[in-house]
């Protein structure tokens, strides 16, 4: 909303200068200040000249004008790239040695094959509101040729530009925005609604009827008849349109407009010799079409409200009138003018704009409710406007049906802003607070006067505060209007929390373990394309493919919320490789989204209570699993080559590592087995597992998956599901030995086919409980043991708990553990 | 024979023998071969003393003397020189192993943390320590929880597909990824026993294009106090302990009167940042308010009995004023440079 501070001042009545100070007051209580437009810096010969003769130039590109510009003593030549003008208009030029803003100086120059002495300026250039879409004229009889035209522009006049919070629809106009900034400033303020003197209306002005009370409660018409058509809009008026962004148009646009800016109301004007009978407002038939103003032709929802005549809808009401009664801008002679005002259901009026894409002054207004008091002054205010600057007569009739919903009264205790503020406003504040925003305030005493009977404010809202419907609301009111800045800083008392929990210290453990030991966190987003299951080879059935899908995508390739942490990762890993890093180890922790295998519909409780908990429970079974996983992804060499050497190639292993880090982390030695999984080598992929639960899986990609992602060669990954490692808490403490230990090696062979963790774990069970550590320490194929099979060497320490062990104690230990090895593996002592 | 060994003059010829062959080794292995000739069983002074035992009674004594203190003066020369020699050899020793301390040894490479995750914890921690907990929620949501129960009307704006990612067939699904992180709150207020204290810190998402100053995927922290006797005081105070937590002691905060349709009185929270570019100022840092009844009935809260305040940031926000952020996309792009400048 913007507003010039001279409009302002017509209802306030003191307005500082300084546009500053008044941009801090509307700040003050609530008002977003999204700019203040400044005088713009016009300086130098500005002119007001009168066009004398037109030459079309047409050998160029677009169609030019060379135009005689007569200024009284001088005439001068100007060439024009507008068409908005015919001769006698009245325009403003900027001359030789004038400055615009931008800077922008102006001199005489040649174009277009003629030489300019100047240039006629559009309301834009001239620093006056936006209007860009030809050039500015001014009403005849404005000035004479020849005079200064800086004062005609009003140039001392800065404008603020305010930002609406949707609950303060009454700021979409000065009458609201003026009482705000009157009540911020302490200053008097008058309301131009009560300027309006509505007369008695003798029998109706075009019949109305509504057939939808819900979507329009009220409906005002007056007509007025005999208006020039072709009467120009005061000059004063065109110049407060442009300040507040818009573009004068005609005399009843611009009438309606300027009405509603300055009233909040949004008004429509229907040239009464095209309307077919009376007005009917109901609800849209399926497939009925409308032709808007803008020229487009809209099919109609069935929910949308429309004005019709007759002939069918001639208005999409509330938002945009209808192209079959508009007043022709061509009309020459007089016209009879048709006035609606009307008061319409916001919410009907939101998703009819929102339907039809039509974001409109009046749309935006009557989405956010418009005092409903307003209808007959503001088309008052209009057919008064109308006379006075176009002629005619107002006929003695007004229709006005339906009427104003009454808003009822809200009560709370006295007390109640002091207590939400925590704050002792000065007695009287509550009640002079809330008679300032309009309200009709009363006190009521509950109980018997005695000890224990409070006191209640009865407030009465104003027919344009329907916000004001909770003692909440009455409460925000006077907290905002003493001002936020009163309200003291003091921290409640604390209470006694529990600290971080179990999951959530975890989660921190592992990402700072991943962060230490070389891994970098990024934050992919979750968004995946099917293409990407194809990618990483996954076969039809697999569950990861089932997935979320985003109704409405930014990049409609990328549509389904991930299953799994790896396609962000290595679309990371691919970035970061083209950016020139070529040994790169990542990491990131993050929920994915597993929709069920039956899904169940969202279930929709009201808001009036708490969700009984079988609400609450349905909610939660139809929202997806979203557990926490880790995921890790390796590229080039793990340890870089440097002055010591080469470098070491990340591996399956490091994925595996990493796992394992992470189950160390969250306090679980994971058991690595041997497993097949899509994206990874089948012969290189290990099931990460808590007992016998796979929680996750690590090791080298498919090749064919390195290749298809473009992914360094040997890229290593690892994922698994922190949420499936069970917490652990309460870890027992060990029993350290103060004993020394006796160490002994001892190397088997195995087949090849046997995993090693099979050989540790018959060796760590054969060798009871004198078996501290095994260590493998060696791997060894070759002739020496045998095609097809393995030396594995591993360093046994025995140690007992209450003495010092002797050789032959740790010997048969020792021996226990080959046994059991052997029994189990088939692995003998080499 | 035995006479001149003992004398006077044969003795201080030794010694000064002695002295003379420990100081001419220029090494301890030199000085290890002078060492048998003058302290070994053939050395003069040892000679002389075993020749004692020829000696009569009072001679003998006399001459005793002067043979221990000669043979003393060797050993003192000998030790002396070792002395020297050994200190000699420990510094060019030391001196051989020197190396060059600057070559790099980055062998390990160095990982880091996501700076929104330093944030978020940083944040989290300021609030434990006031005896909050933290309360996390799913990213994918009921429209239930994540507007309804927020008191947004069912024709609210913010619901439509413009804003906000709808999962499966659209905006009737019921189910969308969160736009904000005021969800978890409300789970907290059905979830928990009161009073409630809770901070969510958490990933959110809005339809809005990747550019400079926005990304569609995005964290925020929200703070939540319900209890009785909450005042907007109390929320004050503890924006005002926040903004000194995360900004330093001389930093403080100050509310603008605005609209949010779960809070009532709404305020937009401006915080005094000592380090602004251009010098200290008020940067615009979030929202807050105090709790909404429809909100707390919604959650089955008895809005006559319990208030409550709420404020929320943008992490993402923080971290471009706190840190001199130029590009909200270095924060989703995942480029290692980037983490690694925060560290772990």
């Amino acid at each position: 909303m913007r507003v010039p501070l001279s409009w302002l001042r017509d209802h306030v009545a003191e307005v500082p200068a300084d546009a500053e100070a008044v941009g801090e007051a509307f700040v003050r209580v609530g008002l977003e200040l999204e700019e203040i437009h400044g005088t713009p810096e016009l300086t130098g010969p500005l002119t007001v000249g009168r066009v004398a003769e037109i030459e079309e130039l047409t050998e160029f590109k677009k169609p030019i004008r060379f135009c005689r510009v007569d200024f009284g003593d001088t005439t001068r030549e100007i060439v024009c790239g507008a068409r908005n003008f015919v001769v006698g208009d009245l325009i403003i030029a900027a001359l030789p040695g004038a400055v615009l803003p931008g800077p922008f100086p102006i001199s005489a120059r040649k174009t277009y094959g003629r030489t300019s002495d100047g240039m006629i300026c559009s309301a834009k250039e001239l620093g006056l509101g936006a209007d860009h879409s030809g050039i500015l004229v001014l009403p005849p009889g404005t000035a004479e040729p020849g005079t200064d035209a800086l004062p005609l522009l009003g140039v001392d006049d800065p404008v603020v530009e305010l930002a609406i919070t949707p609950d303060r629809g009454y700021c979409f106009a000065v009458r609201g925005i003026a009482r705000e900034l009157a009540a911020s400033l302490g200053e008097d303020y008058t309301d131009p609604a009560r300027r309006v003197r509505v007369p008695e209306a003798e029998g109706p002005a075009w019949p109305v009827r509504i057939a939808d009370e819900a979507g329009c409660p009220r409906f005002v018409t007056r007509r007025v008849t005999g208006v020039d058509a072709s009467a120009p809009t005061p000059w004063w008026m065109q110049r407060r349109l442009l300040a507040a962004g818009m573009r004068p148009i005609s005399l009843t646009v611009d009438v309606t407009n300027f009405v509603m800016l300055d009233l909040g109301q949004p008004i429509h004007a229907y040239d009464a010799t095209r309307l077919q009978g009376g007005i009917v407002v109901r609800r849209a038939e399926a497939g009925e079409k409308l032709r808007t103003l803008d020229d487009v032709e809209r099919t109609l929802d069935p929910d949308d409200l429309v004005i019709t005549d007759d002939s069918g809808p001639i208005g999409l009401a509330g938002v945009m009138g209808g192209a079959s009664t508009e007043i022709p801008l061509d009309k020459t002679g007089s016209v009879d003018v048709v006035i609606e005002a009307a008061h319409f259901a916001p919410t009907v009026i939101a998703r009819a704009a929102r339907r039809h894409k039509l974001p409109s002054e009046a749309s935006k207004r009557f989405e956010r409710s418009v005092d409903p008091q307003l209808p007959p002054i503001a088309a008052e205010a209009v057919a008064n406007l109308l006379v006075e600057h176009g002629g005619g007569r107002i006929e003695p009739g007004r229709t006005d049906v339906g009427a104003a919903p009454i808003l009822p009264p809200v009560r709370m205790p006295l007390d109640l802003p002091d207590r939400t503020a925590g704050v002792s406003y000065e007695r009287g504040a509550t009640v002079a607070r809330l008679t300032q925003v309009g309200c009709a305030v009363e006190l009521e005493t509950s109980g018997d006067g005695k000890a224990g009977s409070t006191t209640l404010v009865v407030a009465t809202p104003p027919s344009w505060r329907p916000d004001l419907d909770l003692p909440a609301a009455l409460v925000e009111e006077v907290l905002r209007l003493e001002g936020y800045e009163t309200i003291p800083s003091t921290l409640p008392p604390a209470p006694a929390g529990r600290g971080l929990t179990p999951a959530q210290l975890r989660k921190r453990a592992v990402s700072r373990a991943l962060a230490e030991a070389g891994h970098v966190e990024v934050e992919p987003f979750p968004f995946v394309g099917d293409a990407a299951w194809d990618a990483l080879g996954l076969p039809e059935d697999d569950v990861r493919r089932r997935t979320v899908t985003v109704a409405n995508p930014l990049d409609a390739d990328r549509d389904r919320l991930a299953t799994t942490l790896l396609p962000g990762l290595l679309e990371t890993l691919v970035r970061n490789k083209a950016r020139g890093f070529d040994d790169l180890a990542l990491y990131t922790l993050g929920q994915v989204v597993l929709p069920h295998r039956n899904p169940v519909p969202m279930p929709d409780p009201g808001v009036d209570r708490r969700p009984t908990d079988s609400e609450i429970a349905m909610i939660r079974a139809a929202l997806p699993a979203q557990p926490v996983h880790v995921g890790v992804v390796l590229g080039g060499d793990r340890e870089p080559r440097g002055w010591w050497g080469r470098g070491r190639p990340a591996g399956w292993q490091d994925a595996i590592e990493a796992g394992r880090l992470v189950g160390a982390a969250a306090g679980v030695e994971l058991r690595v087995t041997k497993a097949e999984l899509a994206p990874w080598h089948p012969g290189r992929c290990a099931a990460l597992r808590v007992g016998e639960w796979v929680v996750g899986h690590a090791g080298e990609l498919h090749p064919k998956v390195v290749e298809a992602l473009g992914l360094p060669p040997r890229t290593c990954a690892m994922e698994l599901d922190l949420d499936a490692i069970p917490l652990q808490d309460a870890r027992p403490a060990p029993r350290i030995s103060p004993y020394p230990p006796v160490s002994v090696d001892v190397a088997l062979v195995a087949a090849e086919t046997v995993p090693a963790a099979e050989v540790a774990a018959a060796l760590t069970e054969g060798g009871g409980e004198l078996l501290e550590e095994v260590r493998l320490f060696d791997v060894y194929t070759g002739a020496q043991v045998g095609e097809g099979n393995r030396s594995l060497a591993y360093a046994l320490r025995f140690r007992a708990p209450d003495r010092t062990l002797t050789n032959e104690e740790a010997n048969a230990a020792r021996d226990a553990a080959v046994a059991l090895a052997a029994e189990r593996v088939g692995a003998v002592l080499r | 024979m035995t006479e001149n060994l003992l004398d006077a003059a044969s003795l201080d010829a030794a010694v000064k023998a002695a002295v003379e062959a420990f100081d001419a080794a220029g090494d301890l292995d030199a000085l290890a071969a002078a060492k048998p000739a003058h302290l070994g069983d053939k050395a003069p002074v040892l000679l002389a003393r075993r020749s004692l035992g020829s000696l009569p009674g009072p001679e003998r004594a006399d001459a005793g003397k002067r043979v221990n203190a000669a043979r003393q003066e060797v050993q003192a020369a000998f030790d002396a020189r070792r002395e020297v020699l050994l200190a000699e050899r420990d510094a060019r020793v030391l001196a051989e192993e020197s190396v060059d301390v600057t070559l790099p040894w980055d062998r390990r490479p160095r990982g880091a943390r996501h700076p929104i995750t330093q944030i978020a914890e940083r944040i989290a921690d300021v609030f434990v320590a006031m005896g909050y907990e933290v309360a996390e929620g799913p990213e994918v949501e009921s429209s239930w929880l994540n507007f309804d129960a927020l008191n947004f009307g069912k024709d609210h704006p913010a619901r439509t597909m413009q804003d906000t990612f709808y999962l499966g067939e659209g905006q009737d699904s019921g189910t969308v990824l969160r736009t904000h992180t005021s969800p978890v709150q409300v789970r907290a207020l059905l979830e928990r026993e009161l009073p409630v204290y809770v901070v969510c810190p958490g990933r959110t998402f809005r339809t809005d294009e990747l550019d400079a100053t926005h990304t569609p995927v995005f964290h925020q922290v929200e703070g939540l106090a319900v209890d009785k006797g909450i005042t907007m005081a109390h929320l004050k105070g503890t924006l005002d302990a926040f903004a000194r937590a995360m900004f330093g002691a001389e930093s403080t905060t100050r509310l603008r009167p605005s609209f949010f349709p779960f809070t009532e009185p709404s305020a937009e929270v401006d915080v005094w940042f000592p380090e602004k570019k251009g010098g200290a100022g008020w940067v615009e840092w979030g929202g807050c308010g105090m709790v909404n009844p429809n909100v707390l009935r919604a959650c089955g809260v008895d809005p006559e009995v319990y208030s409550g305040f709420a404020f929320g940031m943008g992490l993402e926000r923080t971290l471009q004023f706190r840190n001199g952020l130029p590009d909200m996309r270095d924060m989703v792009e995942g480029d290692v440079r980037f983490s690694r400048a925060f560290g772990i």
